[in-house]
C-alpha cells in the first residue's frame, strides 16, 4: 500500500521533473493515508535514495541489474515493472518527460495495466479504494480531459511543470531489487551518446528569445540571436518557422516541439497559436514584441511592447551593451 | 525492407480547440482532418528509408471509415497499401487499440510476412496517450524505441537516435523492430497532384478487429482556463528598449 | 490605444479590400468622424480578402461591372499595388472560341487592348502550357496581380493620417440597434457606438450583421477551390511574384496564376457548396482562417487532371496549401450595394470581389454622399432590386447554385434561369401554358415571350420571319416573335403585363411628395396620367415610369417588373413621414392585359360594359373621343370591374386593361373572346419588349435609360419645365441650357452577312458602335457608344439597335460600324433623338 514516484535520472543525476513528482504523490498519500515511496532504475542510482528522501519518500526502491548503467526505455521498464508488481502500489506516478511516458508506458504494457500521461490533477477525494479520477492534458495542454483510470494499480505520468516541488526531509529506506531482464529488453539501449555541446537547451535556458512568422526570414534571426547571447539564453522558434524552413525543429517551441519554462520568454514576431502558447506558457514571465497589441502573445503575456522586432530587438541589445559599457 | 506505419485521423484545429456540448469531442463541424504530426512524419521517413533501401510501405489506421482519408494521404507520399481498422466509436482506449492494432498486424505478418519496421508516432496529436506503439511491440515483441528524431537502416539494424537534455542519443534495434517518430525527424512531403489522383485507384482493406476495453475511461473534455493576463505594455517602438531592459534587471536575468 | 469612441458620424464594419477603401473615398469626400471596426485582427481579419488569388481579368460583358473593375483596377495602380502579368483565357471548345469573339467585342466597347491566340502564341508566353489541347486564346496584357490587403491597408491608413478615422480590430459586432427605422448604435464587444450612418462591409458575414438590425442582405458564402501547388523550377527561377500571364482554362473552369515559386490552381467547377454566415468558425477555432475553410478533396479531383493535363509540370507539385476558401454569392451574381430597404442609414457594401472592391468602395462613397454614385450607374447591384422571393435562402441557394458553374461559363445575354421557376404565375398562366407559351423569367414572373399557337402566323409573314442561321443569335429568340408582331400590327394582340408593378400613393400630401420625385408635372386632371422620368440628384435617370391620378388624392405609379423593388424603395425614400402621404403596393393584387392593335377598339368595344345614370348596363364608348389618349377609366368587363388605361409601349391603339388577380382569367377569356372575330391573337414579350418598342424608339430603364444620362440625351425631355422643385432639378436645368454630350438614336445594320458568309443578328449586348475605321466612339463624359437594346423592328423591314452617339455622329444618314463577334457590320444612323421610325406622328395610337 504505497504511492509509488518513479524517478528519472540521467546516469545518476536526477531529473528535476522527478522532484515535482514526489513532491505529487506525498499530497496524494497523505490524503490516502498511505506513505510516498520511490523507485530508481540501475546500477547507478543508489546516490538517488538521499534526494528522494528530502522530498519525503520513506522507502526507495533501487530497481538494480549490473547493465542499467544508462537509459533503455524496456530494461526500465521491465525493471519498474518488476517492482510495481512485487510492491504492489495503488498509485505509480512518473515524469511528465520523454522518458517518464516511455517508461511507465511500458510498465503499462508489461503488467497489462492502463495508463493516463500527463495529469494535472488528481482526485483529492481518492482514497485508493475507488477508480482514481484524473485530469490529463490532451492536444498538448490545449484541451483538459477528466478521466477515470480504473485498475487496481494506476498508472499515471504528471505533466511537467504542474507541480511546484516542496521538500519534505524524511529517512527513507533503501531497498534493492535484483531484477532479471532478459538480453531482448537490452536491444533498445542507448548504445552511443553525443554529449551535448556545453551551453544551455531550450528546455533549461533561463532565457528563450523566439521568432516567429513574423521575423520573415533565417537570416532575420541574427538580432536575436545576439540578444540571447547577451542574456545567456538561447533562440526559439514558431513551428511557422520551421516549417518555412527558417530554423531546425530543435528550436521549436511548442505543442510538437519543446515545451520551455524559461524565467523570461521574449517572443518576438509570435501571433500566439495555441500550439505554440502550450509550449510556451510554463514560462515565468512571457514578453511579447509584436506589430499587433491584440495578438494572442500579447493578450496572454505579462508584458508587451507594440511595434517592429526588427528595430525593437536590435534597439534592446545595444540598450543592454550602453548599460554595461 | 517492409515498413509498416500506424497513423491516426485526427482534427486539425485553430488556435482554440472547441468541444462538442455534451463535453465528449472536439467540435469538428468545420475543422480538416490530417494524419497526426509525428505519424506524418513517420510516413515520411518510412517513405524516404524504402526509396533508399527498396521495399514498400503500408499504412495502418484503427478509426472511423472516414479515416481511410488520411491512408490515402499517406498513399499519395509514397505508401503503398493501405489497412483501415475500422471502429464505429470516436476513439477507443489505448489498452483496446493497442490489441486491436497488434492482432491486425498479425494477421497481416501471417500472409505476407515479417515487416522489418513498425512506425508509430510518438504520440497522438489529440489523446497525447504516448503508449500505443509500445503496447503493440511488446505484444508482437519487437524492440520499441519512442521519441525517435532520426532513424536509418545499417544491415539488420535499425538505428534511431533521440534527444535528451544531456546530448543525442544512439539505439541500435536488430531488425524487425518497432520505433516511436518524433516531428523534426524530417520535413514531412506534401502531396503531389499526381500522387493525389494515384492515391484513389488505391484499394484500402479493411480488416475488422476488437480488443478488451481498458481502464482508461474518458469522462469528459474540458477547456483549460483561459489565462487572463493584464498586460503592461512597456512601450512602442524601439524607444520601449530601456523599459525592457529595466524589466529584465528586475527579473535578475540580467546582470 | 484609443479610447473606445461612444458615438461616430459613420461607423463601417468589416476591414477587407471595401470596408478598406470605402472609409479611405468617404474620407477623401469629406466625412469626417468615422470608425471601422473588425472582429478579426489587421491587416487581415479573416475575410474572403485574405485568402483571394486578387488577379483581375478587366473586361466584362456588364457595363456596371467592367466599370468598376477598370476604376478598381486604375485605384490598385495609383497604390502602386498593380503586378501586370497579363492574362490568357484558353479555349478547348470550338464553342469557348465563339466566346472569345464575343470577349474581344465586350474589350473593344470598355477600351481594354486583348487580342486572341493561336495555340503556338499561347505557348510562347506560356511555355510550359500545353497548347495541342487548346484551340486558341483570348490575351489581355493589361489583366494584373493586386495586392488587396495593402491596398486596403493604405486606403485606411491615409483616412486615419487625415484624423477622420478611428480603427479598432478585433472588435465584434453584438448588435445593431434602431430607432424610428433608422440604424442608432452599434454594439460591440468592445463598448456601444451611437452612429448616424453604418455600413455593412462583412463580406461573407454581411447577411449576419445585417439581420441584427433587421435587414436582409441576400447572399451565401460559398467555397472556391484553391490549392497552391509548388515548388516549380520554372516558375522559382524568375524570381517574381508573377512573371508569368495568368491562365485561365475556361473549359474546365480553373485558373493557374503563378504566386512566386508555384502555382495557384483555382476551380469554380466544383458543385457549389454553401454555408451559412452563422456558421462560419471563429478567427481562434479556425485552422487558417475563417474563411479558409479545409479543402474537401474529392471535390478538387477532377481539377487537378484537367491541371495536369495542361500543364503536365503541376502534377510532380506539391499541393502545399488547399483550401475551400469562402467568397460571396448572390442570387444574380451581382454585388450587393446601398442603403437596405428595411432600415434608413443602414448601407450595405457586400458580395464585392477583389477586381471590383476600390471602384465599388468609391461608388458607395459617392452614394452616400451624393445621394446617388457618379463613377456609375449601380442598377444592377442595387440592394433595393430584389423582390421578398428573391430574399430567401431558398432562393439564394437554388440560384447560386445554378450560376456557381457559369462564373466561367458562356452565358446568353437572354439566358434564363433553370431554377426557381413557377414563383409568380399571373392568372392567366392556364390558357398562356394551353397556347404553347415559352416562358421567360421576370424576376419570378412566368412571362410568355412567345406562343407556339402562333407558329403559323410565320408563314403568313415569310419576308419577316427568315430563321437565324447562327445558334447563338438564335438561342433564346423565336421568328414567331416577329409573326405576332405583324399581326398584331394588322389586327389585335393581347399580352400579358401583369408583372408590371402597381404602387397606389393617397393622401392630402401625395401631390407635393410626387412632384418632387417626379420630373413631370403630376397635378393632372383625374382621370389623365403623366409618362415622367424620375431623376438622382445628379440629374441622370433614376427611373421612367407612368402614373395614372385616379382620385384627388389618389395616384397610382405603373412601372416594370424588373424595376419595381428599386422605385419602391426610392419612393418611400422620399415619402413624407407625417403621414400626410400613404403607400399600398396594389403589385400582388392586379393583373394586367394590354390589348393594341388597330382592331382593339373594336374588340374592346364588344368587352367593356358600364352602368349609366339610371343604373343601366350598357355598353361602354371606347371611342377616342370619349376616352382619349393617356386617360384612365373604370368598366365593367363581363362583370369584372377593370380599369383601363389608354396608352401603348407598341405604338398601337389601345390599352393596359387592369383588373383584380382573382377576376383576370375570367377578363382573359372575355377579350380572347371578343376579338375572336379580328383573329386576336396572344403576344408574347418578345414583341412587347423588343420588336414593338424599338420600332418606336421607346427607351427602356437600365438599357437606354441609366443615371449616366440625362434626359436631354436620351431625347425625352419636355419642351417645358414644371415650377415645383423635383428630385435632379438644378442639375436637370443645367442639361437643358448646355449642349448634349451624347445623343440617343436608332441605327439600322446595313449589312448582316459575316465573313463567313452566314448573317449575324447582334443581340444587344454593349456591342461598341465604331466609325467606319473601326475607332471607338468615347463622348466628352468618357462614356462609349454601345448598343444598349437590339432587335429587328419587323414592321420596318430593318433591324434596329438604339445607342448614344456623340453629336458628330449623330446625323441622320451617317454610317458607322457596330462590332459584334469580333466582326465589324455597316450600320446607318436611322433616328436622331425619340422621333419614332415606325409611325413617326403616333398616328395609329390616336385613331
Amino acid at each position: 500500500m504505497s504511492v509509488l514516484a518513479v524517478i528519472e535520472h540521467d546516469r545518476g543525476t536526477i531529473a528535476t521533473a522527478s522532484l515535482g513528482v514526489l513532491t505529487a504523490a506525498r499530497t496524494l498519500a497523505s490524503q490516502m493515508g498511505t506513505t510516498v515511496e520511490a523507485v530508481t532504475v540501475g546500477a547507478n542510482a543508489d546516490a538517488l535514495s538521499s534526494v528522494a528522501a528530502q522530498y519525503g519518500a520513506s522507502v526507495v526502491h533501487q530497481a538494480h541489474h549490473a547493465s542499467l548503467t544508462d537509459f533503455g526505455p524496456e530494461a526500465w521498464g521491465e525493471a519498474v515493472a518488476q517492482v510495481v508488481k512485487k510492491i504492489s502500489p495503488q498509485v505509480v506516478i512518473g515524469t511528465g518527460t520523454e522518458r517518464g511516458h516511455e517508461v511507465v508506458a511500458q510498465v503499462a504494457a508489461r503488467l497489462d495495466l492502463p495508463a493516463s500521461m500527463n495529469c494535472t490533477e488528481f482526485d483529492s477525494a481518492f482514497t485508493g479504494a475507488q477508480p482514481l479520477k484524473v485530469v490529463r492534458a490532451r492536444w498538448g495542454g490545449s484541451l483538459l480531459e477528466q478521466a477515470e483510470v480504473d485498475a487496481s494499480i494506476k498508472l499515471v505520468t504528471l505533466a511537467n511543470h504542474t507541480v511546484e516541488a516542496v521538500e519534505s526531509p524524511a529517512t527513507a529506506t533503501h531497498t534493492v531489487h535484483e531484477v532479471e531482464l532478459n538480453d531482448s529488453v537490452m536491444h533498445s539501449f542507448v548504445q552511443d551518446r553525443v554529449e551535448r555541446v556545453a551551453g544551455v537547451t531550450l528546455a533549461t535556458a533561463p532565457v528563450v528569445v523566439s521568432g516567429g512568422r513574423g521575423v520573415g526570414s533565417a537570416e532575420a534571426f541574427a538580432p536575436l540571436e545576439e540578444l540571447a547571447g547577451l542574456l545567456g539564453g538561447i533562440v526559439g522558434c514558431s513551428r511557422a518557422v520551421t516549417n518555412n524552413g527558417w530554423r531546425n525543429h530543435t528550436d521549436q517551441v511548442g505543442q510538437t516541439g519543446t515545451r520551455i519554462a524559461p524565467d523570461i520568454y521574449i517572443a518576438c514576431g509570435i501571433s500566439g497559436a495555441i500550439q505554440h502558447w502550450v509550449g510556451a506558457m510554463a514560462s515565468k514571465n512571457i514578453l511579447a514584441i509584436n506589430t499587433d497589441k491584440e495578438a494572442n502573445i500579447v493578450t496572454k503575456a505579462g508584458y508587451a511592447v507594440i511595434g517592429d522586432l526588427h528595430k525593437i530587438v536590435p534597439a534592446i541589445s545595444e540598450e543592454i551593451r550602453r548599460r554595461r559599457g | 525492407m517492409n515498413i509498416l506505419v500506424c497513423v491516426k485521423r485526427v482534427p486539425a484545429p485553430g488556435a482554440r480547440i472547441n468541444i462538442t456540448e455534451d463535453g465528449q469531442a472536439v467540435d469538428t463541424a468545420f475543422l480538416g482532418f490530417t494524419v497526426s504530426p509525428h505519424e506524418e512524419c513517420a510516413v515520411e521517413q518510412a517513405v524516404q528509408l524504402v526509396e533508399k533501401h527498396g521495399g514498400e510501405v503500408t499504412v495502418l489506421t484503427l478509426g472511423p471509415a472516414e479515416a481511410e482519408e488520411q491512408l490515402r494521404t499517406a498513399v499519395s507520399v509514397g505508401a503503398a497499401k493501405a489497412v483501415l481498422v475500422p471502429i464505429t466509436e470516436s476513439d477507443w482506449d489505448p489498452q483496446r487499440t493497442a490489441q486491436a492494432i497488434a492482432s491486425v498486424i498479425t494477421d497481416l505478418e501471417n500472409a505476407n510476412g515479417k515487416f522489418d519496421l513498425v512506425l508509430f508516432g510518438n504520440e497522438s496529436a489529440d489523446s497525447c496517450g504516448y503508449q500505443v506503439g509500445i503496447r503493440v511491440a511488446l505484444k508482437l515483441g519487437r524492440p520499441m524505441v519512442n521519441g525517435a528524431k532520426g532513424l536509418d537502416i545499417e544491415g539488420s539494424v535499425a538505428k534511431v537516435r533521440r534527444e535528451s537534455d544531456a546530448g543525442l542519443e544512439i539505439y541500435m534495434l536488430p531488425m524487425p523492430s518497432a520505433v516511436g517518430v518524433k516531428e523534426g525527424i524530417n520535413l514531412p512531403r506534401y502531396p503531389t497532384m499526381k500522387g493525389r489522383l494515384a492515391s484513389k485507384k488505391v484499394d484500402v482493406t479493411r480488416t475488422e478487429s476488437t480488443g478488451s476495453v481498458g481502464g482508461l475511461k474518458m469522462i469528459q473534455l474540458q477547456r483549460p482556463p483561459e489565462r487572463v493576463s493584464n498586460t503592461q505594455i512597456l512601450g512602442t517602438g524601439p524607444e520601449a528598449a530601456s523599459a525592457v531592459v529595466d524589466l529584465l534587471e528586475e527579473l535578475g536575468v540580467f546582470k | 490605444m484609443s479610447e473606445f469612441p461612444s458615438r461616430a458620424k459613420c461607423v463601417v464594419i468589416g476591414a477587407g479590400i471595401v470596408g478598406n477603401c470605402l472609409v479611405g473615398h468617404l474620407s477623401k469626400l469629406g466625412w469626417t468622424d468615422m470608425v471601422l471596426i473588425d472582429k478579426g485582427p489587421l491587416p487581415n481579419p479573416g475575410g474572403s480578402t485574405g485568402h483571394a488569388s486578387n488577379f483581375i481579368f478587366p473586361t466584362d460583358h456588364n457595363k456596371e461591372m467592367a466599370l468598376l473593375t477598370l476604376a478598381s483596377q486604375q485605384q490598385y495602380i495609383e497604390h502602386g499595388m498593380n503586378n501586370t502579368s497579363g492574362g490568357i483565357e484558353v479555349a478547348r471548345t470550338p464553342e469557348r472560341m465563339e466566346e472569345f469573339n464575343r470577349r474581344m467585342t465586350s474589350a473593344k466597347a470598355w477600351g481594354i487592348d486583348s487580342t486572341l491566340l493561336t495555340p503556338a502564341e499561347i505557348k510562347e508566353l506560356v511555355p510550359f502550357i500545353n497548347e495541342k489541347i487548346l484551340l486558341g486564346g483570348f490575351y489581355t496584357p493589361s489583366v494584373s496581380v493586386v495586392d488587396s490587403l495593402q491596398t486596403g491597408t493604405l486606403m485606411r491608413e491615409s483616412a486615419v493620417k487625415a484624423g477622420h478615422l478611428q480603427v479598432f480590430a478585433n472588435t465584434e459586432v453584438l448588435d445593431l440597434e434602431t430607432k424610428d427605422g433608422q440604424i442608432s448604435a452599434v454594439v460591440t464587444n468592445k463598448g456601444r457606438i451611437e452612429a448616424e450612418y453604418v455600413v455593412v462591409a462583412c463580406g461573407v458575414w454581411s447577411p449576419r450583421i445585417a439581420k441584427m438590425a433587421g435587414a436582409n442582405i441576400p447572399l451565401t458564402p460559398a467555397v472556391h477551390q484553391m490549392a497552391d501547388v509548388g515548388p516549380i523550377d520554372v516558375l522559382q527561377k524568375t524570381n517574381a511574384e508573377v512573371a508569368f500571364p495568368i491562365v485561365r482554362d475556361m473549359d474546365t473552369f480553373c485558373y493557374e496564376r503563378q504566386s512566386t515559386g508555384s502555382m495557384e490552381v483555382g476551380s469554380y467547377a466544383h458543385r457549389a457548396i454553401f454555408m451559412h454566415p452563422d456558421d462560419i468558425p471563429s478567427n481562434e477555432a479556425s485552422a487558417l482562417s475563417p474563411t479558409e475553410l479545409p479543402l474537401t478533396m474529392d471535390d478538387f479531383d477532377p481539377q487537378m487532371e484537367q491541371a495536369i493535363e495542361l500543364m503536365e509540370m503541376l502534377g510532380d507539385a506539391e499541393i502545399k496549401y488547399a483550401i475551400n476558401g469562402l467568397l460571396s454569392l448572390t442570387p444574380d451574381a451581382m454585388p450587393v450595394l446601398g442603403e437596405t430597404v428595411e432600415v434608413k442609414n443602414l448601407w450595405s457594401a457586400a458580395a464585392v470581389w477583389i477586381k471590383e472592391g476600390p471602384g465599388i468602395a468609391q461608388l458607395v462613397a459617392e452614394w452616400m454622399t451624393y445621394g446617388y454614385p457618379h463613377l456609375c450607374d449601380p442598377h444592377s447591384s442595387d440592394i433595393s432590386r430584389f423582390y421578398p422571393h428573391e430574399k430567401t435562402e431558398h432562393h439564394i441557394y437554388a440560384r447560386c447554385d445554378e450560376h456557381f458553374n457559369k462564373t466561367y461559363g458562356i452565358v446568353h445575354p437572354r439566358e434564363q434561369w433553370a431554377s426557381q421557376r413557377n414563383m409568380r404565375r399571373s392568372p392567366f398562366y392556364p390558357r398562356e401554358e394551353a397556347l404553347g407559351a415559352t416562358f421567360f423569367d421576370a424576376r419570378g414572373w412566368e412571362r410568355p415571350q412567345w406562343f407556339a399557337s402562333n407558329a403559323k402566323l410565320v408563314d403568313k409573314f415569310p419576308a419577316v420571319c427568315e430563321p437565324r442561321e447562327h445558334e447563338w443569335d438564335a438561342r433564346w429568340w423565336s421568328p414567331i416573335t416577329n409573326a405576332e408582331h405583324m399581326q398584331m400590327r394588322e389586327s389585335v394582340g393581347m399580352v400579358d403585363l401583369t408583372a408590371f408593378n402597381e404602387f397606389d400613393f393617397e393622401g392630402p400630401g401625395v401631390v407635393s411628395f410626387l412632384q418632387y420625385v417626379c420630373v413631370n408635372n403630376v397635378d393632372v386632371a383625374v382621370g389623365r396620367s403623366v409618362y415622367t422620368p424620375l431623376l438622382t440628384p445628379g440629374g441622370g435617370f433614376r427611373g421612367d415610369l407612368t402614373i395614372m391620378r385616379l382620385g384627388q388624392e389618389h395616384f397610382r405609379v405603373i412601372t416594370g417588373a424588373f424595376d419595381g423593388g428599386r422605385d419602391k424603395y426610392w419612393f418611400k425614400k422620399y415619402m413624407p413621414t407625417d403621414g400626410s402621404v400613404t403607400f399600398t403596393d396594389m403589385s400582388q393584387a392586379l393583373c394586367t392585359i394590354g390589348v393594341w392593335g388597330p382592331n382593339a377598339e373594336k374588340t374592346m368595344a364588344k368587352a367593356t360594359q358600364t352602368i349609366d345614370a339610371d343604373g343601366k348596363l350598357i355598353p361602354f364608348d371606347v371611342s377616342q373621343a370619349n376616352f382619349p389618349y393617356g386617360s384612365v377609366r373604370d368598366v365593367l368587363i363581363d362583370g369584372v370591374p377593370a380599369t383601363m388605361f389608354r396608352i401603348s409601349y407598341v405604338g398601337e391603339n389601345g390599352w393596359e386593361v387592369y383588373t383584380r388577380m382573382e377576376h383576370g382569367l375570367r377578363m382573359w377569356d372575355t377579350i380572347a373572346e371578343a376579338g375572336k372575330e379580328f383573329d386576336i391573337i396572344p403576344v408574347g414579350m418578345g414583341v412587347y419588349a423588343v420588336t414593338g418598342r424599338i420600332e418606336k424608339g421607346y427607351r427602356l430603364m437600365g438599357a437606354e435609360l441609366e443615371s449616366e444620362y440625362t434626359p436631354v440625351e436620351a431625347g425625352l425631355a419636355r419642351a417645358k419645365v414644371k415650377s415645383a422643385d423635383f428630385i435632379g432639378k438644378a442639375e436637370y436645368m443645367k442639361a437643358r441650357e448646355g449642349k448634349p454630350a451624347a445623343i440617343m438614336c436608332t441605327l439600322e445594320i446595313l449589312d448582316h452577312t459575316s465573313k463567313s458568309g452566314i448573317k449575324r443578328y447582334p443581340t444587344g449586348g454593349n456591342e461598341p458602335i465604331l466609325t467606319k475605321t473601326g475607332e471607338r466612339i468615347v463622348d466628352a463624359k468618357g462614356r462609349v457608344s454601345r448598343v444598349t437594346t437590339a432587335g429587328m423592328g419587323p414592321s420596318l423591314g430593318k433591324y434596329l439597335l438604339l445607342a448614344y452617339l456623340t453629336p458628330e455622329h449623330a446625323v441622320e444618314g451617317n454610317e458607322l460600324r457596330v462590332m459584334y463577334m469580333n466582326e465589324l457590320f455597316p450600320v446607318k444612323v436611322a433616328r436622331v433623338g425619340s422621333q419614332p421610325l415606325f409611325d413617326p406622328t403616333d398616328a395609329r395610337m390616336k385613331s
